[in-house]
């Protein structure tokens, strides 16, 4: 076996875990699984792409590369503007289709339906906007260094690893600690009570869209940096963002980056073993054997 | 004459969607499951048959030259079978894990067309699947009535069976079930083996209507079978009105006109080159059609008939 496939697995897996931190806040909070949720990703990427273009027109200097990485100073400002936009596409979401589910007391379940059909109605107008072909954030390459045990990474992927891991650590420091993160846990266990407690519901809902469209957005830049940016890179990561975030326990932050990390591992260790094509069927496997084993996942609390 | 075997092609085609939205109408409809692997089902129920009933093949496994309505009846037992699968392991837990299951359903037999060569053709799929009426071939209009003809029985038969089943004391449990689980369940009904049995029967119906299609065209390919399809057929039973048989087969045609006539309109308009770009706002009306039904009339053009047995006649739900 090679040990690559470790190194593989952690950078695969920290974008399947960023982008599952959102889906497992949107579901344990507003309730629902968001089948948006992948699209959020890809748009991000897009976004950010198009920003950092409008960036690179303004001032030439901000694209040439900073060693050593990739990509220069334009890049993680385009990520600022990236997700910002994000996030009013998310709310903009929110407002026309899902809050007036809400307000209708529509069944979970239609909610679950209409973000399928936003789903696809936003993935087809990226790739109507865009076009299917593949396109990427920096032409420049880079070489992989060594790091020992025969393992190598290129500058760019330790960075992605690296940032992920702060990020995680202060999302749980602010949803653990600070009164904001109370909230949205109170809200999660009981919105009703929560609000008669004087939550205000709606503003942690907004902050869920906000977290959740932000970690997407960057979870979609660090896969178009990484590999590439496709209008369908979303839709491809929907079912392991679905698995790591089941596998982690539906609420939960570290188990959904655990989660994340475990599928983006098993897939590359699956590449090795039994080869390329099937590495799409590997959360698959994963989620039906927690369906089977644990249905609350690791960290979850057993529920009806 | 040429026009008039398009028409009949065109209906031909819509109602094999015709017959996955009453399987779709049995799962959500009428006892509130929700499928996101419709394409998966359809996609089974078509492989299996092909597998059975094509000529044999040297480079794949399978081949059999079986009769046509032996493949129909496999590709329904492999629907069901892989229903009651996923019922099994699902339909105790919440109702979004099944549209998750499902959703992973969908991908990963995907992937089996895809990758097994030696079983499904691989990406290139399989050919020379039987046709009814294969002899008339040479005549294209009383080959494509014919089909029209067939598969609007397998359609009425399917309805008349469906009404009938779902006005009987089966039908009205998982209605029960639909509306109110904890008083079905005091009433002595058990809700997860009803949810089992009528997914399983979606399922078999589902995989019954790829089998229909792929007799029909003659041809199969993975391609066939992306998440689009789930998506056409949902948009289809809302559209239409879920809960109500007459709709999903109004649906099914209105909806399925709707895209050809798009397609038509973005191959006349558009340059050459810009078609498959285009092509995807086909999928951006379809989209936001569902969202906007969804949200301003979420019982569809046909609403549901609120029905307690057909001895006692119809009641409607806002009277």
């Amino acid at each position: 076996m090679n040990p690559q496939a470790i190194i593989d697995g952690l950078i695969a897996g920290s974008t399947i875990g960023l982008g599952a931190i959102g889906l497992t806040l949107t579901y344990s909070i507003l309730r629902f699984a968001n089948f948006t949720h992948g699209d959020f990703l890809a748009w991000g990427a897009y976004l950010t792409l198009t920003v950092a273009g409008v960036l690179g027109g303004l001032a030439a200097g901000l694209g040439a590369p900073v060693y050593p990485f990739s990509f220069g100073w334009g890049l993680p400002l385009a990520v600022l503007g990236g997700v910002a936009l994000t996030v009013a596409l998310t709310l903009g979401l929110d407002r026309i289709l899902f809050r007036k589910l809400r307000a209708r007391g529509a069944d979970t379940i239609i909610i679950v339906m209409a973000s399928f059909g936003a789903s696809m109605a936003l993935r087809s107008l990226l790739e109507f906007i865009f076009t299917a072909k593949p396109v990427y954030f920096t032409n420049a390459l880079q070489i992989a260094k060594p790091l020992g045990l025969g393992m190598r990474a290129t500058p760019d992927q330790l960075m992605v690893i690296g940032l992920t891991a702060l990020m995680v650590l202060g999302l749980h420091l602010l949803v653990t600690h600070s009164a904001t993160g109370r909230a949205m846990r109170a809200v999660s266990e009981n919105p009703g009570l929560a609000g008669v407690y004087g939550v205000d519901v709606a503003k942690v809902v907004r902050v869920t869209w906000i977290i959740g469209a932000g970690m997407a957005c960057i979870a979609g830049v660090m896969a178009g940096l990484l590999v590439q940016i496709r209008p369908y890179m979303g839709f491809d990561l929907l079912l392991p963002l679905f698995a790591a975030a089941i596998l982690g326990g539906i609420g939960s932050i570290p188990g959904a980056m655990l989660g994340g990390l475990i599928i983006g591992l098993s897939e590359a260790f699956a590449v090795q073993i039994i080869g390329a094509e099937w590495r799409a069927a590997i959360s698959f496997v994963i989620l039906v054997i927690v369906l089977m084993l644990r249905p609350q996942g690791l960290f979850g609390r057993k529920e009806a | 004459m040429e026009l008039l075997a398009y028409a009949a092609f065109f209906l031909t085609i819509a109602l094999t969607y015709a017959v996955i939205c009453l399987g779709l109408n049995v799962q959500w409809g009428q006892t509130g499951l929700f499928n996101v692997g419709i394409a998966g089902f359809v996609g089974l129920g078509a492989y299996v048959s092909a597998a059975l009933t094509t000529p044999d093949a040297a480079e794949r496994i399978g081949g059999f030259d079986l009769h046509i309505a032996l493949g129909w009846l496999a590709a329904m037992a492999a629907g069901a079978a892989l229903a009651l699968a996923v019922g099994l392991l699902t339909l105790r837990m919440r109702s979004d894990y099944l549209a998750i299951t499902t959703f992973g359903i969908a991908v990963a037999l995907q992937l089996v067309f895809q990758n097994t060569e030696s079983l499904t053709g691989g990406a290139f799929g399989m050919a020379f699947i039987p046709r009814p009426f294969s002899g008339l071939q040479s005549e294209p209009f009383a080959f494509n009535v014919l089909n029209l003809a067939l598969t609007a029985l397998v359609v009425l038969v399917l309805y008349v069976l469906l009404e009938h089943l779902l006005r009987s004391p089966w039908g009205r449990a998982l209605r029960a079930v639909r509306e109110d689980e904890v008083a079905a369940q005091a009433l002595g009904k058990n809700p997860v083996l009803l949810r089992i049995q009528a997914f399983a029967l979606g399922g078999a119906i589902m995989a019954l209507a790829g089998a229909v299609q792929a007799h029909f065209i003659g041809f199969i390919a993975p391609a066939n079978y992306l998440p689009m399809m789930t998506f056409q057929v949902w948009a289809m039973l809302i559209v239409g009105g879920s809960g109500n048989n007459r709709g999903a087969i109004l649906g099914a045609v209105l909806v399925w006109a709707i895209w050809a006539l798009s397609g038509a309109l973005i191959s006349e308009i558009f340059p050459a080159d810009q078609q498959a770009r285009a092509a995807s706002l086909q999928i951006v009306i379809i989209g936001v059609m569902l969202c906007a039904i969804l949200l301003w009339r979420p019982q569809g053009i046909l609403p549901e008939v609120r029905s307690v047995s057909r001895h006692l006649g119809h009641r409607n739900k806002d009277t």
